[in-house]
């Protein structure tokens, strides 16, 4: 188990050379939306009467904040269990050559989903740095949307790493990302309540890993958790039985990839 | 009055002083040649000798920098468009359509000469048929071996029945069961009068496809001529190649010399040209020298190459 | 006499009728990979229900072109179809455009057939333009469909949207033509999506001040959404022609540095 540590020194490694796209799509991406949507946009959500009223008395900015900043965890997860694991198993074939060493399929899919949640702790800690300088952290409990956000970005990284593993092409990973994560992305609660859908859709949101993400980190930076402790832990339950389930699939086919060859 | 450079009107391709510079480095150094309608024309020569450049620029894909070329009598500077429509190109690596299928490939790569798509799908059965792809014609490009890739390429290249086709290092890479399906191809296309200009840096590959050849080396043309002259005039008929226990060989000084019309001292091994080798082993034995390995061969163009660049083909 | 076929564009020596082969081509490639196709047509809807039907119904009105109050969905469907065409024609015009440039053989085997590079970029500029043009159609019925047809100048709002796609896609094909590797498509990003955020695409102007809304005012993104959007409304003025001829001079520019640069990146 020891082992897996080496696979997270190779992805730290491979991350020293595109660290600044990595910067870019993790940090500045989710800052431009953060002033255009809830700054600029928020200027107008937050004249009109409606928006006061559905979104509980807060600014759009405090509600828009803390959903962005579990749904950039999510595009972060999505995009680190595609391309650099693909990149791993098909193009460089980089775990094809660790796995004819001591280190088992194990600590591979051990030691990429270890990477992968501190790639998500440093960007989701940024990205509270620069909600709290927003002005769009209400209670010191946002230190806690941290963690919750890197649960999100797991419960989207441990099943998209299992799909990846049986692809041998990046084609369908266009079709991850526009048919699953910006749908998500738009409907999940993140930039209008759920209860603004239509009735018939709303339930949909619920089965959404990612509504339940932007949930528990809206309470949390919101310092509303304490409310409803019930639901709280039933999003932290769906979310973790997520990562349970995925860890299991990942580590399947990523094993069955690896004896393919 | 200028004097007119000679232009016979038999030759499909004629270059004079033809010259490729990439910024500084030279990578063709004016050379001649001529090819004949119906020829089998080959550049031999090492990696880097200039054969690739040579064949871009006869493929109007390369400007020249200097010199003269006429392709097909006509001027590649002017006349692109148009000698790239009667040439075919099979290029040193695969650059089939991998987003495309197998007969996709031969259709659109028809369209591409402006031929009607009635005429490029019998052309591509056809082809197929001749690439032995029939069986594949649906298939993706890229789970496809390496020898079939080949052959979809040549197949490729014959779409628009060019009166030229141009094959850089046809066979490199392939298994030899693979390199010995492509030659008959090759030679097929040879008997019904296609002209070919090959390079290639496998001896074999140019004594079985070339009736005349050039030697490259560093951007240079060393030596002219049909296989068997070429071998006539640098090599003896045969060859013998004697390997030595770890660490003899250096210790050999003079015992060698005499034994035969030219000695060739190799890293691993050495040559002694004469033209009966027999001969030359006994009297190497004669002089007490005990070989581990002895092997008496005919000679190739390998010993061609060795004997007017002083270094091996293949390395 | 051999008649060579005279290049079609008048104002350069760049593509003939053979351009149209490559289209073919394109074609052929999309018929087994439709679902890319599919997936261009659906991020705009996305969008529009999200931000303009769920948030917007917290906005309810917002000012439009000419100052006269209309809905937020009215607002931001023409701002989101500009956008689609700029994100489409960039997609095509730098990562396709680059892994057919320095990776896919596909353009090396082309070039060995009467086809030139002129050819070759005209024929990708034109298949860019038919994929927009057929997202612009689509995005407009769905439009329709919603009741967001408030003027009959939304006719024209399909070759508006293939102008902007002329515009941004041949300033990406002349930026790409620079780029070495992929890293340097991080710089695009970081153009494209201020631009997508910050154009007035979201929200009025008025929003910013003064001086910001006069830089904004300058950049492409703002003169095909401020198009687009005037035409929709059916707010027509002068300005609509500067943003016309904006565009127009872009993609001049895009496509003349394509044609310098492609000679000398393929022709070695």
């Amino acid at each position: 188990m020891t082992l897996m540590t080496r696979v997270v020194e190779l992805r730290a490694m491979q991350y020293r050379r595109t660290f600044r796209a990595s910067i870019f799509s993790s940090f500045l991406n989710p800052v431009l939306f953060l002033l255009a949507m809830g700054v600029g946009l928020g200027t107008y959500v937050d004249q009109s009467g409606t928006a006061t009223q559905a979104l509980g008395g807060l600014s759009y900015l405090q509600f828009l904040a803390p959903g962005l900043l579990a749904a950039t965890a999510m595009q972060a997860a999505a995009f680190e269990s595609t391309f650099p694991i693909i990149g791993g198993l098909s193009w460089q074939k980089t775990f094809h050559a660790m796995y004819a060493t001591p280190v088992s399929a194990r600590d591979i899919v051990v030691g990429n989903l270890a990477w992968i949640a501190i790639r998500l702790t440093s960007i989701a800690a940024i990205f509270t740095i620069v909600m709290a300088l927003f002005g769009a952290a209400a209670s010191p409990l946002i230190l806690l949307a941290i963690p919750a956000a890197v649960l999100t970005g797991m419960a989207f990284a441990t099943p998209i790493m299992a799909f990846t593993a049986t692809q041998r092409t990046m084609e369908k990973f266009n079709a991850v990302f526009r048919f699953g994560i910006t749908p998500l992305f738009l409907f999940s609660g993140t930039f209008f309540p759920i209860s603004n859908l239509p009735d018939a859709i709303e339930p949909v949101a619920w089965l959404s890993p990612l509504w339940h993400g932007v949930e528990l980190s809206r309470r949390l930076a919101l310092g509303t958790i304490g409310e409803d402790p019930v639901q709280a832990l039933v999003h932290v339950a769906i979310l973790v039985a997520i990562v349970a389930v995925g860890t299991w699939f990942a580590y399947r086919t990523v094993e069955s990839r690896l004896v393919l060859g | 009055m200028t004097v007119q450079p000679s232009s016979p009107d038999s030759a499909l391709i004629h270059a004079r002083g033809l010259t490729k510079l990439f910024g500084d480095f030279v990578a063709v150094d004016g050379i001649d040649f001529d090819v004949a309608v119906g020829e089998s024309f080959g550049f031999l020569g090492p990696n880097g000798a200039g054969k690739t450049s040579t064949m871009r620029m006869i493929g109007c894909v390369s400007p020249i920098t200097d010199g003269t070329l006429q392709v097909l009598g006509h001027d590649p500077r002017t006349d692109g468009p148009m000698i790239r429509g009667r040439i075919g190109v099979v290029p040193q690596q695969d650059t089939l359509d991998t987003e495309l299928t197998v007969r996709e490939n031969l259709l659109i790569y028809g369209r591409y000469f402006g031929l009607s798509r009635a005429e490029c799908g019998r052309r591509a059965d056809e082809l197929l048929e001749f690439a032995q792809l029939t069986e594949r014609a649906g298939d993706q490009v890229e789970p496809l071996s390496g020898g079939m890739k080949r052959r979809l390429t040549i197949a490729r290249a014959l779409i628009n029945e060019p009166d030229l086709l141009l094959l850089d290092e046809p066979t490199t890479g392939l298994d030899p069961q693979a390199r010995h399906l492509l030659w008959d191809r090759l030679y097929r296309l040879k008997q019904r009068g296609v002209t070919l200009v090959l390079t290639t840096h496998y001896m074999d590959e140019a004594e079985q496809l070339c009736d005349r050849l050039v030697v490259m080396d560093k951007a240079k043309i060393v030596a002219e001529g049909s296989p068997r002259q070429l071998i006539a005039q640098y090599a003896t008929k045969e060859v013998t190649e004697l390997r030595f226990p770890v660490g003899v060989q250096e210790t050999l000084n003079g015992q060698l010399d005499g034994l035969a019309e030219r000695i060739e001292l190799l890293p691993d091994r050495v040559l002694l040209y004469a033209d009966d080798g027999e001969a030359a082993v006994a009297a190497a034995h004669a002089r007490g020298l005990q070989p581990e390995t002895v092997l008496v061969r005919r000679s190739s163009l390998e010993d061609v190459f060795l004997r007017l660049t002083g270094r091996s083909l293949v390395e | 006499m051999t008649a060579s076929p005279l290049p079609l564009s008048g104002l350069f020596t760049l593509g003939s009728r053979r351009a149209r082969h490559l289209v073919e081509r394109n074609i052929l490639v999309y018929r087994h990979g439709w679902i890319v196709i599919l997936s261009g047509f659906f991020e705009p809807l996305f969008y529009l229900g999200s931000i303009g039907f769920g948030l917007g119904a917290l906005i309810g009105t917002v000012n439009g072109p000419g100052g006269q109050p209309i809905s937020y969905q009215l607002f931001v469907a023409p701002a989101l179809l500009a956008s689609a065409a700029m994100n489409g024609a960039v997609m095509e015009g730098t990562f396709n455009f680059f892994f057919k440039l320095r990776y896919s053989k596909t353009f090396e085997s082309i070039l060995s057939t009467p086809l030139s590079p002129g050819d070759v970029a005209v024929g990708e500029l034109i298949w860019a333009l038919i994929r927009g043009g057929i997202y612009a159609i689509a995005f407009t019925i769905v439009m329709a469909v919603l009741g967001l047809i408030v003027s009959p100048w939304v006719i024209l709002a399909v070759p508006a949207a293939l102008l902007i796609g002329f515009a941004f896609g041949a300033i990406a094909m002349a930026a790409t033509s620079f780029m070495r590797t992929w890293q340097d498509f991080d710089l695009i990003q970081l153009v494209i999506l201020p631009l997508f955020l910050f154009s007035g695409t979201f929200y009025p102007l008025d929003a910013y001040p003064e001086s910001i809304r006069f830089v904004i005012q300058l950049t492409p993104l703002y003169q095909g959404v401020d198009l687009l959007r005037s035409l929709v409304v059916g707010h027509l003025d002068w300005s609509l022609l500067f943003h016309v001829a904006y565009l127009v001079i872009m993609g001049i520019i895009g496509l003349t540095i394509v044609a310098r640069r492609l000679d000398k990146l393929l022709l070695k």
